[in-house]
């Protein structure tokens, strides 16, 4: 059947299976794979994306299902060139390894920080906790949260400097 | 297609990169959703592969029946060991996929479909009829079983029952590991292009041309012609390391399809049986003391599970060799040939579970002879090897205990254990010992500088960076060998096109691909100088290291947990974990740091949650996804510390380094166990520490 869905601001229309997942339309026919596929079951939320303003694990939710709305994904975090505090937070912090179930990491936690943007730890974790890291040990991810929340966008210029490139 | 290049990272002056805390090279990548795993390379017109897998544990195939599959829309192929492309050789069963009529466990691969989505080729998969001549199964593990074999020679030393007879203190308990599984957070995925100019693959491995040399002979294909890409993989712990089934599998389905790209993805279930699991162990452990528990004997017989398609021992008497000295020693190891799938690779192999028994042994000899867990230990450190007679190039477990304990604050530990009642919640403390030994590379390592202009250099070398860090640090070794800030340096891993490269295993990487690095820097200054001009470049090899033969060299650590276990429900929590490491030098503090805390939050995964559960009526995994494989989640993690002495061992390569990927996961368990223990007065011998030990 016939879709259009608005992808970080552009409209894609396709003719996709009824049983196309949500994650396999935004890889494979829109071609964006910053949002990784990890466990099938809705588990890891290495697949989380926003659909309009709420997080899902798009390995659960079928690309009709997000006909006529919005879709969010970590190559929509940046805005005009300059990376979103959250993910500053995780360069800074080392709230990577491999980096594979960061995306949805970083979909959450801006999530988060939209609606309480100075989150205690216990908050942090609350929010994270339909999320699995197996290489980093969580405390840095914890981390990388608090830091976008001290660092929000307007005062990032600073900040920025060190990670860079030049 | 060759590997990306990174923006450049923060500067540091010449010569002074290694040791600074700098981020990563490759963090950007990773936050803007660039960074491309194997599955995200675009290929032209891909078709998909989706695995049929045999429902009996063992057995013939007597009858496939591919009609309904082929005929459903977008199915290609339907490939089995009737049409498959022959393999040339399968000396290694395990990769001899598709080639016979054998099944030799359930969940083996026994037939695939090639078609033009995933979905049709999953459907397809479905409606693919199997028949077949099934036997009996077997896949129950038993040290008490007839057909026990030992896979290693048996260390034996002195007498030991003599001195379990005459000690004044015998430890005589039994100790068991659950099957594990790495589960990596990417699910292994392969993207095949066999086409006239040869086979290319995208492949999430840790070791691109160990990958290329196991595949070659099986294809009877010039290495020459293969090319694997893999600059970012999402985690392997080791089901990485060594090429698996599947792989091969997509190798024969591009081989099928000529020209066209065919792409294999791993369900998160398949990970339960093609690409390893770190095999259940029995351990009995045997410990014989004196008054001032002076060890005199130590035993430890420990068996393991192989496959009868193919061997893989997971050596779990490993640390006991080398840990402890007495003058009475009896170490065996005994493996049965299981109807299961192929055991393999896991964060720490033999290491891991192998210290779990013997270090919880120490915490119950040390309770018996009424000393601290500490001062147990520390009465027993040997001076030498005693797996070998040789010195230690550098041994500081002394140090991590003694600085752990300061850091952890155990000085006032009260030793009674189930004391401690806090609001309803049993508390405790405990701590085990670490090792993890330097070992070789697996593979040759090769690395060219070259310069570019104006001081600017590239450093090739066909690395893995499965998130360890890598990348980041072969760049700060580069730049310092070159005597240019890391900004000058641009570091390519991660492709067959580059010199060769030993796996990311055996926590090697920083040290072998380090060495080299430094070895080829040293061969570009000779050749071309101070001032090279432009295009200049030079090669060198892994250099030898003599030192090898002379001494016995290992990092060492200590590992102190706290934890709380309710009263009323047994609910266990993990509030505080530290470690003391001494690893040599340490590269990269963020990036150590990092590696050292996710093992030991591995290790606390192991000893909390982890386990997969055998059904022996049908001889697979039942918990075979990750709402049924628990993995420690957030809400597990609370203080997690490592830290590390400073050690200077100038023997074990030209860099000091010692490896730090995988002794974080050593001895946690045990630390954990041992704090449960201190905790409730409950010996919990078998992981992991669910509720119900400690109820009733």
């Amino acid at each position: 059947m016939m879709i259009t869905v608005t992808v970080n601001g552009e409209r894609h229309s396709h003719d996709v299976e009824p049983r196309l997942l949500l994650v396999h339309f935004l890889r494979d026919v829109v071609g964006l794979t910053g949002t990784h596929w990890g466990c099938d079951t809705s588990n890891c939320g290495a697949c989380v994306v926003w659909l309009d303003d709420t997080p899902v694990k798009s390995c659960t939710a079928l690309a009709v299902m997000a006909d006529g709305r919005t879709v969010r994904t970590v190559e929509g975090l940046e805005r005009d060139g300059e990376l979103d505090p959250v993910q500053r937070g995780f360069m800074e912090c080392h709230g990577l390894q491999c980096g594979f179930c960061t995306p949805g990491m970083m979909m959450t936690s801006r999530w988060l920080l939209d609606r309480n943007p100075d989150p205690s730890e216990e908050e942090i974790r609350e929010a994270l906790s339909g999320q699995l890291c197996r290489c980093t040990g969580y405390e840095n991810i914890v981390r990388s949260v608090r830091w976008a929340a001290e660092n929000p966008a307007d005062d990032s210029t600073e900040a920025s400097q060190e990670v860079s490139p030049s | 297609m060759s590997a990306p290049v990174h923006p450049r990272s923060a500067p540091t002056a010449p010569g002074r990169a290694i040791g600074a805390d700098l981020p990563r090279v490759d963090a950007r990548a990773k936050v803007t959703g660039t960074a491309t795993y194997a599955f995200e390379y675009p290929v032209p017109h891909p078709a998909y592969l989706h695995p049929v897998q045999a429902t009996i544990a063992r057995g013939r195939l007597t009858r496939i029946d591919t009609t309904a599959a082929e005929a459903l829309d977008g199915v290609r192929a339907v490939l089995w060991h009737g049409n498959a492309p022959r393999l040339r050789a399968t000396d290694n069963a395990e990769l001899a996929v598709l080639q016979s009529d054998q099944v030799f466990y359930r969940g083996q691969v026994v037939a695939a479909v090639i078609a033009d989505t995933p979905e049709a080729a999953r459907q397809a998969a479905r409606l693919v009829r199997l028949d077949y001549d099934q036997q009996p199964h077997d896949v129950d593990l038993s040290p008490h079983r007839g057909d026990l074999y030992a896979p290693k020679d048996d260390h034996d030393q002195g007498d030991l029952e003599a001195a379990m007879a005459g000690a004044e203190h015998a430890l005589d308990a039994t100790y068991t590991t659950p099957m594990l599984h790495a589960t990596p957070i990417e699910p292994h995925t392969t993207t095949a292009v066999w086409d006239d100019s040869g086979l290319t693959l995208y492949e999430s491995t840790q070791g691109a041309h160990f990958a290329r040399q196991e595949l070659a002979p099986l294809l009877d294909l010039d290495p020459q012609r293969i090319q694997i890409i893999a600059p970012y993989v999402g985690g392997g712990f080791g089901s990485k390391g060594p090429l698996h089934a599947p792989t091969v599998l997509t190798v024969l389905a591009a081989r099928a399809m000529f020209g066209r790209p065919v792409k294999l993805a791993l369900t998160r279930r398949h990970m339960f049986d093609q690409v390893g699991y770190r095999s259940p162990t029995i351990q009995r452990i045997r410990l014989a003391a004196n008054a001032q528990g002076r060890l005199s004997g130590i035993g430890m017989d420990a068996t393991v599970q192989t496959a009868r398609l193919a061997e893989f021992i997971e050596e779990a008497t490993g640390p006991t060799e080398s840990m402890y000295a007495a003058p009475h020693r009896h170490i065996a190891l005994r493996a049965a040939e299981l109807d299961a799938a192929v055991p393999g690779w896991i964060r720490g192999p033999g290491q891991c579970p192998g210290m779990f028994g013997p270090e919880v042994a120490m915490d119950e000899l040390a309770q018996a002879c009424g000393l601290d867990p500490i001062d147990l230990r520390l009465r027993n450190d040997p001076d030498h090897d005693p797996a070998t007679g040789k010195p230690f190039s550098s041994r500081n477990l002394a140090a991590c205990l003694r600085e752990g304990a300061r850091r952890f604050g155990w000085h006032d530990r009260d030793p009674a254990p189930g004391t401690r009642l806090v609001q309803g919640w049993y508390v405790g403390t405990g701590v085990a010992a670490s090792r993890y030994p330097v070992v070789p590379p697996a593979g040759p390592s090769e690395a060219t500088v070259r310069h570019l202009h104006d001081g600017h250099y590239e450093v090739h070398i066909g690395a893995a960076d499965i998130g360890t860090g890598a990348w980041t640090v072969l760049t700060q070794i580069a730049a310092d060998a070159l005597g240019a800030g890391v900004q000058d340096v641009q570091v390519r891993i991660g492709d067959t096109a580059l010199p060769e490269a030993s796996v990311a295993g055996g926590s090697t990487g920083t040290m072998s691909w380090g060495s080299t690095i430094v070895a080829a820097a040293r061969a570009f200054r000779d050749r071309h100088g101070t001032a090279p001009a432009p295009g200049a470049e030079a090669s060198a090899p892994l250099p030898d290291n003599p030192a090898t033969e002379q001494f016995a060299m290992a990092a060492f650590g200590a590992q102190f947990a706290e934890v709380h276990i309710h009263a009323d429900t047994g609910e266990i929590r993990v509030p505080r974990l530290l470690g003391a490491f001494a690893a040599g030098r340490i590269i990269n503090p963020r990036t150590a740091r990092s590696q050292l805390i996710g093992g030991m939050t591995m290790g606390l995964s192991m000893a909390l949650h982890e386990q997969s559960i055998m059904d022996p009526r049908f001889g697979h995994v039942v918990n075979c996804d990750l709402a049924e494989y628990h993995i420690a989640t957030n809400a597990d993690v609370a203080d997690i510390q490592a830290h590390w002495i400073d050690e200077e061992d100038p023997h074990v390569n030209p860099l000091g380094a010692k490896g730090i990927g995988e002794i974080g996961i050593v001895g946690t368990a045990a630390a954990v166990a041992n704090a449960a223990h201190h905790a409730t007065g409950v010996r919990v011998r078998d992981l992991p520490l669910t509720l119900d030990h400690f109820l009733g």
